[in-house]
């Protein structure tokens, strides 16, 4: 299930602009891995890297390699759309299907995959997605109600239950918080926390704590200016970034002496 | 129209310091607006009157004082029926070519297209709107109708056991499908365009959501494009429809009619349609109450028109809950 992930030498483009310069790392399965960074720093770029999801933008391409398990997500005959089911999603707004009620957006993404299954296989992988996304007993009574129905933090574990249901190597998270109150950003923090056992996890945040709370390893991207590409300046231990981060600039940014 | 016309939405008349005037630009708006809309009631309103009262002397007159029209009916309903059969079912063969093809067209434009190329063909589409219906006419009667007889009669040869391509076939082409066809053609525009915006409209949102679990572009478009276009594409069709019922010059020119009642598509005996008859008695009518009876036949058609839009209205309810406007 869990994946690693080695990235080496990337460049993203947008058309002529370089978004995000020279960014090699390695993200380790069965961990919390945390973007921090200045807005426009590159991180929403970089993730959707991780899948191929740049590609949707047009003019959006990349030089470099990212290998998950060693296997090249960019070497010749790769099919982005089956590295998209392997490496889910999950964006900033909740965007569950409104034509769909809940139950049907939980197994949007296996329908894609696997059109025959049985009627019991179908409620048996409801319920454990929705039990992994910490939302079943909140819905099993109204399964058959439209999605977009819910609250937002409903609606944004129930977009994790329809990634998960996916059972994919890698869950790749862009500010899954940022439009939640702080109870549903709990929630959300605690399940990422137990999503780990299974997933390799990559998330960016804003929030300074919830890295710190939820990340086992961070890494710190930085601009030098508009324009310029963004960087990837460390990357550690979550421990060691926030009480002893070896750049002068992560240290900066942490302690809120940015800019 | 009641937001509007809510003067405490533009300042409220109690005493204090949040007193204010209604800004004069939002009275002027508020009053433009009622006034459009009260226009709208009344011209409809006028129509309907002009309707009732020259149409129900017709719908109720003896044929032998209607002879022109009504000459070879029983009553004004055994006149109307055919047509109004006639009406709906070149209609909706006409809405059956036109839909499906423009989807494709509107799909092409929204997802598939180069942006140049999608720009270009968005503007011919327009274009073909703008062409006048007895242009339509005369191409439909000199050379599609021509074209499309060998056609016409391989289909009648090999699925002639099928009731709709039965029966002997039309030597000028000119039949109900060939005008189905060209009124295909007439409302491909409105419902190219209709369908263009709504998918254009998808959000950037449901669209990555489904890219994101590894759906392929078409896939993308069945789980994201399609549903949430529903109601807009199911409005395109009505209003494609509505100008498939009211469209005279072309079915009068294309059509050979002959005031019957059939399903079959290929022969030359047709069902004419409401509009093409008034145009093409007319002439004929002016005296006793045969123009009462046309005009009898025109509220039909006005009523069948509304039938049509509120099951199409009807249809868009009653799935709101799933519609993506929430
Ligand atoms: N679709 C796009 N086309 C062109 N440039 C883009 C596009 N999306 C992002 N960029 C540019 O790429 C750079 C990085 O943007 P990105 O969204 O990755 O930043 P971010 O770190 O995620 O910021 P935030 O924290 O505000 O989300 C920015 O300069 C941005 O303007
Ligand atoms: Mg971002």
């Amino acid at each position: 299930m869990s994946k690693r992930i080695d990235v080496a030498d990337l460049n993203v483009y947008y058309g002529k602009f370089r978004a995000v310069e020279d960014v090699t790392m390695t993200i380790e399965p069965r961990s919390v891995t945390a973007f921090i960074g200045p807005s426009g720093c590159g991180k929403s770029t970089f993730l959707r890297t991780l899948n191929r999801m740049h590609e949707v933008i047009p003019g959006a391409y990349v030089e470099g390699t990212v290998t998950m398990d060693g296997e090249n997500l960019y070497g010749p005959g790769v099919d982005p759309v089956r590295v998209r089911r392997q490496i889910g999603m999950v964006f900033q707004r909740p965007n569950p299907f409104p034509t769909m009620s809940i139950k049907e957006n939980v197994l949007a993404g296996v329908t894609l995959n696997n059109r025959r299954m049985s009627a019991s296989d179908k409620e048996e992988l409801v319920e454990r997605s929705l039990r992994g996304a910490n939302l079943w007993e909140e819905v099993k009574n109204r399964l058959g109600l439209p999605g977009s129905g819910l609250s937002g933090g409903q609606q944004q574990r129930l977009c994790i239950a329809r990634a998960i249901a996916m059972a994919p190597d890698v869950l790749l998270m862009d500010e899954p918080c940022s439009a939640l109150d702080p109870i549903s950003t709990l929630a959300i923090e605690d399940l990422i926390g137990e999503l780990k056992a299974n997933y390799t996890v990559v998330i960016v945040t804003h929030n300074m704590q919830q890295a710190a709370r939820v990340s086992d390893t961070t890494a710190f991207f930085n601009i030098a200016g508009t324009g310029a590409p963004g960087k990837l300046i460390e990357m550690d231990h979550t421990e060691k970034i926030f009480h002893n981060p070896s750049q002068k600039a992560t240290e900066d940014y942490i302690t809120g002496r940015f800019g | 129209m009641m937001i509007l016309m809510d003067d405490t939405a533009t300042g409220g008349r109690s005493a204090g310091s949040f007193q204010g005037k209604p800004r004069p630009g939002d009275r002027v708006f508020a009053g433009t607006a009622l006034g459009a809309g009260i226009l709208i009631l009344v011209i409809l309103a006028a129509v309907t009157a002009f309707l009732l009262i020259q149409g129900v002397p017709g719908m109720l007159a003896d044929p032998a004082d209607a002879p022109t029209t009504l000459g070879q009916s029983a009553s004004f309903w055994h006149y109307v029926g055919p047509l109004a059969f006639g009406t709906v079912w070149a209609s909706l063969l006409a809405l059956l070519f036109a839909v499906p093809l423009s989807i494709g067209i509107a799909l092409f434009i929204s997802h598939y297209a180069p942006r140049k190329l999608a720009a270009l063909l968005g503007y011919v589409i327009d274009l073909l709107a703008a062409v006048p219906s007895v242009v339509y006419g005369l191409w439909g009667i000199t050379v599609f109708a021509p074209a499309v007889v060998p056609i016409y009669t391989w289909l009648n040869a090999h699925l002639g056991w099928i009731p709709l391509f039965a029966g002997t076939v039309s030597v000028t082409g000119r039949t109900i499908l060939t005008a189905a066809m060209v009124l295909a053609v007439m409302v491909l525009p409105i419902i190219t365009a209709i369908c263009r915006e709504v998918f254009l409209q998808t959000p950037r949102l449901h669209e990555e959501a489904a890219l994101a679990l590894g759906a392929t572009r078409w896939e993308m478009i069945r789980m994201a494009v399609l549903p949430f276009a529903r109601p807009g594409i199911i409005s395109g069709a009505m209003l494609g429809l509505g100008r498939a019922l009211g469209e005279t010059m072309a079915v009068a020119m294309v059509l050979s009619a002959s005031g019957i009642v059939t399903f079959q598509l290929l022969t030359a005996a047709n069902p004419s349609t409401i509009p093409a008859n008034i145009a093409l008695k007319f002439g004929e009518a002016g005296y006793g109450l045969n123009v009462n009876v046309l005009i009898g036949t025109g509220l039909v058609l006005f009523v069948v028109t509304f039938a049509v839009n509120a099951l199409a209205r009807w249809i868009v309810n009653r799935r709101k809950d799933f519609s993506g406007a929430n």
